[in-house]
């Protein structure tokens, strides 16, 4: 049983707007740089071609620019004043967490929620708020989790500092094994204070003891 | 002995750790994403009734005495679930009952309610979802437990059912009253 029956919650909006031509466009559709203005189908198909085989490309040819244009305006084109302040808002949109489709950040986020949100950010950001602002905004409304990259808290101490106390403690149980086995089994083509020591511990050696290191 | 039985005991604790971690999944909504409104004021609104678009209803008309916010629209399957739930449950309950109704046609909202009927005492629209932002809705139905000074006491993500209004709603409710009358005489 999923997560979303058993509560009958219901993700309002579809994380993929539409079927088909939509879900294929939107598989490439992060919106990246626009690409030049494309020629509108028309205009490709003024040229001045003749034959079926040159008819056919021409065609294909508008397909293809057709859906290159369209995946980069699959995402609301919002009404960016200059280069620099579309690439913040990609930037800023990355960051934010995409509260009905929870994988997705806001920039790549078809839900309607999303487009509400890339609006806020949007129009929050033209009244002259930083990026801390706009983050702080939305985190007051719905938690840490819109952002992508956890704060560091007490909160989140555990998250952060989980791994590294793991990786330590691996190297720890590593060096102790390593030690261990130095001392027990000395190389066998070591040098002579090598053989020496090893003639030292030789009790210990021959001791059926040695099965403790078997993993 | 014991650096036999290590691995073993190792293993058994991962073994331990994923079966706790699958327990807890089951358990808990995954996709809930707890307010950090709760214990803070509601945040301001003003909105125009559904039914007398001339007339705007903001949260501070709301003080005085607790309400429950329920977020709705009629595109919402869940809502239709969950309608029932309200008339015959928690309308009963005789707390105030604000239905927002959110991201949707005015129009539809009444056909909506026309065909169910109308739980709530004050019924507004946040047409654009601004106040729903402001609120951080993210899905619907969610339902807010606003107390009499304006916080916000509780959040229900997705449908009421009887049982979390039994073991959820109901308790809280019951603090917000035992207080006041306390302090009543």
């Amino acid at each position: 049983m999923s997560a979303v029956e058993r509560t009958g919650d219901d993700p309002p909006f579809p994380c993929v707007a539409g079927e088909g031509a939509r879900r294929a466009e939107r598989g490439r559709s992060v919106p990246r740089p626009h690409p030049p203005p494309a020629p509108s189908p028309a205009s490709v198909g003024r040229n001045d071609i003749t034959g079926l085989g040159a008819f056919v490309l021409g065609i294909c040819l508008a397909i293809a620019i057709l859906a290159f244009s369209a995946s980069a305006f699959a995402i609301d084109p919002l009404p960016f004043k200059d280069r620099a302040e579309e690439v913040r808002f990609q930037n800023l949109a990355r960051q934010l967490r995409c509260l009905v489709c929870q994988n997705q950040d806001l920039a790549d986020s078809d839900a309607d929620l999303a487009k509400d949100l890339r609006k806020q950010v949007f129009d929050m950001m033209r009244s002259g708020k930083t990026d801390d602002e706009i983050k702080q905004y939305l985190v007051a409304r719905y938690n840490d989790f819109v952002l992508y990259d956890p704060p560091l808290k007490p909160g989140t101490w555990l998250l952060w500092f989980t791994p590294f106390v793991l990786v330590l403690i691996g190297a720890c149980v590593v060096v102790v094994i390593v030690r261990r086995r130095s001392a027990l089994l000395p190389a066998e083509s070591g040098t002579a204070s090598a053989l020496a020591t090893r003639a030292e511990s030789k009790p210990a050696e021959s001791a059926p003891a040695q099965s403790g290191d078997d993993w | 002995m014991i650096r036999r039985l290590l691995p073993l005991a190792i293993f058994l604790a991962l073994v331990g750790l994923l079966g706790f971690g699958i327990y807890w999944n089951t358990h808990h909504e995954m996709t809930e994403v707890p307010s950090p409104l709760i214990g803070k004021a509601a945040p301001p609104f003003t909105l125009p009734l559904l039914y007398e678009p001339g007339k705007a209803v903001s949260g501070a008309d709301l003080l005085g005495k607790p309400y429950l916010l329920n977020v709705f629209g009629s595109w919402c399957p869940t809502c239709q679930y969950e309608h029932p739930i309200l008339t015959g449950q928690i309308k009963p309950l005789g707390i105030t009952l604000v239905g927002l109704d959110w991201k949707d046609e005015p129009d539809d909202a009444k056909r909506w309610i026309e065909q169910f009927g109308n739980p709530y005492d004050v019924l507004i629209t946040d047409r654009d979802g601004r106040a729903g932002i402001d609120f951080g809705v993210y899905m619907a139905p969610e339902t807010f437990l606003v107390d009499a000074d304006g916080i916000v006491r509780y959040k229900r993500i997705g449908m009421f059912t009887p049982e979390n209004i039994r073991d959820e709603l109901l308790p809280k409710i019951a603090e917000l009253t035992a207080p006041a009358k306390k302090a009543t005489p």
